[in-house]
């Protein structure tokens, strides 16, 4: 019996363990707040309130702190990622709505769309350390895993820009499709996927060229093309699947990243606009503005498992092991 | 941790880099495209009330906020935008002036001017090497009987327009209209357009009345207009006064309490002060702060003429006529219109196709297509004269080949996809039927 009860007790604890092992933070444009999901019970655990229309989030590289941008704040917010309780703030300028981290953590990058900025700040001393000029709205941006390159996409201008790290200077650019929204490096660095909203395509650039070496158009079979808006785009650390939110055609592309082909599209909730990996990368959980849900999607089959309804308008998303 | 340990007296090296205009990379003279902008001067029209200062120059910060994004566009691409405004004084010879100044070389030409005056400058034999996008007008013979291969048009016609309402009408259930129309010329094609989205969407038009009493609000409003709109049984008041001289006065007035919708109340338009979705708050924000005003629709229409032009330009890398209207009329053109769509052109009458807002003084209700109003090609199709139904035999805007700006792989996935997708079909119909 004792024995037994241990046993249970074991098992309860591992599993508690498991529970415990892994947290998405969803931003919740319009709720003004965070929402806290145990991805593997599938289940909202709490909403905290984190300050005006929050939408672009990163988590620190040693996933202590969550960085949150409460655009009607003007702020990037520091929170503790364990009491979930603002420890500070970053001067990111006027509405910052997406941002990137560098990978060491101490640089954030933040698009300020309407003053056409790049900021950089410096995390450490909380401070703005660089203002650098872009084309007109600048929104999706990304910093390359070997800390060379930031990209800013801006949405009028059509352009890739491509940032030296070392002097914060644009050293080249690239031409893409109509409002380009979303910017995600491979974990070699070799190339750049870039989405484009208006034209429903999904580049993919060749770093060292900064050229377009494909243009991938996600037509999805018996959805107009007026539906297909691609936003948010990841790819695996191996290189074998990338995944791209396709807006109001309420779908995930699966690219194989190795023949840069379509392999299929999933079928997810409305308005789907963020993706992010699980910390082992057999998940990804996906937001979804207008159902108002975040989408779970085992990897391994390629299928959507869940739907955790979150709150409105979830934004930005990133998981916490 | 570290926040604790935060330097008090940090000295901010702040610096501003200017944009890196790639200079070396175009040392040679940057393409120059040029681009007019021709209007006439207008008189203030009577106007029911002061509470919307009449605004002289609409149109003008559209097309200049939009060559100044083409520009940056183009300081990396290696073109120059440069445009020339022409206005026209009141009482003067806009088919003169046009002659006289718009030079041989400028082929793209942005006009804020009635149909009748826009279709004498194209017929010009000057002109025949020009491309005219209209950024005002919103009249349907422009667009069928009365349309020009050298003109595009920005703007949402009469049509598209009713149609946006009468769907919206048809999703609320108010099926039982009751038009009211006033005595200008544009107010009876208004109600034109009204009347045929009422059949094209199963509408039912109770009642039609003409406005002929006075416009003078303080005296007879009150009394006027329940007598007017009393006996009838309707769902919607649908009013037809482009001009705005009555209009206004029916809302609370009305002998039963209901909406009104039309030119006045909820208004199908292309764009609104109140419109903030899909990233409109930004050219909103961008607009006021250089113009000091609310962008207007005819500003949204000149902002999409040169950011049309920007568009194709930078595409084709091209200032050649020929290029940039076949790449205009294509299947690659996708243009950013700040309303969630791609916007393009329809290649058998030049119509810009975009979603059409409806709002109301303070907000957007909502904006057509409405959801579930379905098209083989493109909802936004389901507004105004789609091609079966176009009158405009625009032949040599059908004949213009697109250009196919080359990408990778994408056709030949296509192709193979269908050939995919029938050799399944073979497959399941082999055993389905053994």
């Amino acid at each position: 019996m004792r024995q037994g009860f241990l046993g249970i007790a074991l098992v309860a604890m591992l599993l508690g363990v498991t529970v415990q092992a892994e947290t998405v933070i969803v931003t919740l444009e319009k709720d003004n707040a965070l929402a806290v999901i145990d991805p593997v019970a599938g289940k909202l655990i709490k909403t905290i309130e984190v300050g005006q229309r929050p939408r672009g989030i990163a988590l620190s590289p040693d996933n202590k702190f969550l960085y949150v941008a409460t655009s009607d704040d003007n702020t990037v917010k520091i929170i503790d990622a364990e009491s979930y309780q603002e420890v500070g703030q970053l001067p990111s300028g006027e509405d910052p709505e997406t941002f990137a981290l560098n990978p060491a953590g101490d640089r954030l990058y933040v698009s300020n769309e309407d003053d056409y900025l790049v900021t950089v700040i410096d995390v450490v001393n909380k401070k703005a350390i660089a203002e650098i000029k872009v084309g007109i709205e600048p929104e999706g941006i990304a910093v390359s895993h070997d800390n060379q390159w930031v990209v800013s996409a801006s949405e009028t201008t059509n352009m890739i820009h491509w940032i030296d790290v070392k002097s914060n200077t644009i050293v080249d650019n690239t031409l893409v499709d109509p409002r380009p929204r979303a910017a995600s490096f491979t974990q070699d660095n070799s190339q750049l996927w870039v989405t484009s909203e208006m034209a429903g395509t999904l580049m993919i650039l060749d770093v060292a060229s900064k050229q377009i070496i494909k243009t991938i158009k996600l037509d999805i079979p018996s959805v107009s093309m007026d539906k297909v808006q691609p936003v948010g785009v990841v790819i695996d650390k191996e290189r074998r699947w990338g995944y791209v939110a396709i807006g109001p055609a309420n779908r995930v592309a699966v690219i194989n990243a190795q023949t840069l082909e379509v392999e299929k599209f999933l079928l997810v909730g409305q308005r789907v606009w963020n993706l992010a990996f699980s910390p082992d990368q057999k998940r990804l959980y996906t937001t979804n503005g207008r159902s108002n849900d975040v989408s779970i999607i085992d990897l391994e089959n390629h299928k959507v498992v869940k739907s955790v309804a979150v709150g409105r308008f979830p934004w930005g998303i990133v998981s916490k092991p | 941790m570290f926040l604790m340990k935060i330097p008090v007296t940090q000295i901010v090296f702040f610096i501003v880099i200017g944009l890196v205009a790639t200079g070396s990379a175009y040392a040679e003279p940057p393409q120059i495209i040029k681009i007019s902008y021709l209007t006439q001067e207008q008189k203030p029209p009577t106007a029911l009330s002061n509470l919307d200062a009449f605004i002289q120059h609409k149109g003008l910060m559209g097309a200049k906020i939009a060559v100044d994004d083409n520009n940056t566009t183009g300081q990396f691409t290696g073109q120059k935008f440069e445009l020339t405004i022409i206005i026209v004084p009141v009482g003067g010879d806009v088919v003169q002036q046009f002659q006289q100044q718009v030079s041989s070389d400028t082929v793209l030409i942005i006009t804020n001017l009635p149909a009748q005056k826009l279709t004498q400058l194209a017929d010009l034999d000057s002109a025949k090497e020009k491309l005219f996008f209209d950024a005002s007008t919103t009249d349907d013979d422009l667009r069928n009987s009365q349309c020009r291969n050298n003109i595009l048009h920005m703007l949402p016609s009469r049509a598209m327009r009713a149609d946006a309402l009468a769907q919206y009408m048809m999703k609320k259930r108010w099926n039982k209209w009751f038009l009211v129309s006033g005595m200008k010329t544009e107010d009876q094609l208004y109600a034109q357009a009204i009347r045929r989205a009422a059949n094209r969407f199963g509408m039912k038009l109770v009642a039609e009345k003409q406005w002929t009493h006075t416009y003078d609000a303080r005296r007879t409003a009150q009394s006027d207009i329940p007598v007017f709109t009393q006996g009838i049984d309707y769902d919607v008041l649908i009013v037809a006064d482009e001009q705005g001289l009555f209009g206004e006065y029916i809302e609370y007035r009305s002998w039963n309490p209901r909406p009104v919708a039309g030119t006045q109340g909820l208004v199908p338009t292309a764009w609104h002060k109140t419109h903030e979705q899909w990233g409109a708050v930004q050219i909103q924000n961008r607009f006021k702060t250089l113009a000091g005003r609310n962008m207007q629709e005819q500003d949204y229409g000149a902002y999409l003429a040169a950011r049309s032009i920007g568009e194709a330009v930078v595409r084709t890398k091209s200032n050649q006529l020929s290029k940039i209207k076949s790449y205009l009329l294509g299947d690659e053109f996708a243009l950013q219109g700040y309303k969630g769509n791609p916007l393009s052109f329809r290649s058998w009458n030049g119509q810009l196709r975009q979603p059409v807002l409806l709002a109301a003084a303070r907000s957007m209700v909502t904006a057509a297509p409405v959801e579930g109003f379905l098209h083989p090609k493109t909802e936004l199709d389901t507004l105004g004269f789609d091609q079966p139904e176009s009158s405009c035999n625009k032949t040599e805007l059908e004949q213009v080949k697109p250009v196919i700006v080359e990408k990778q792989g994408t056709s030949g996935e296509a192709e193979s996809r269908i050939q995919n997708f029938i050799q399944r079909l073979k497959n399941y119909y082999n055993t389905k039927w053994k």
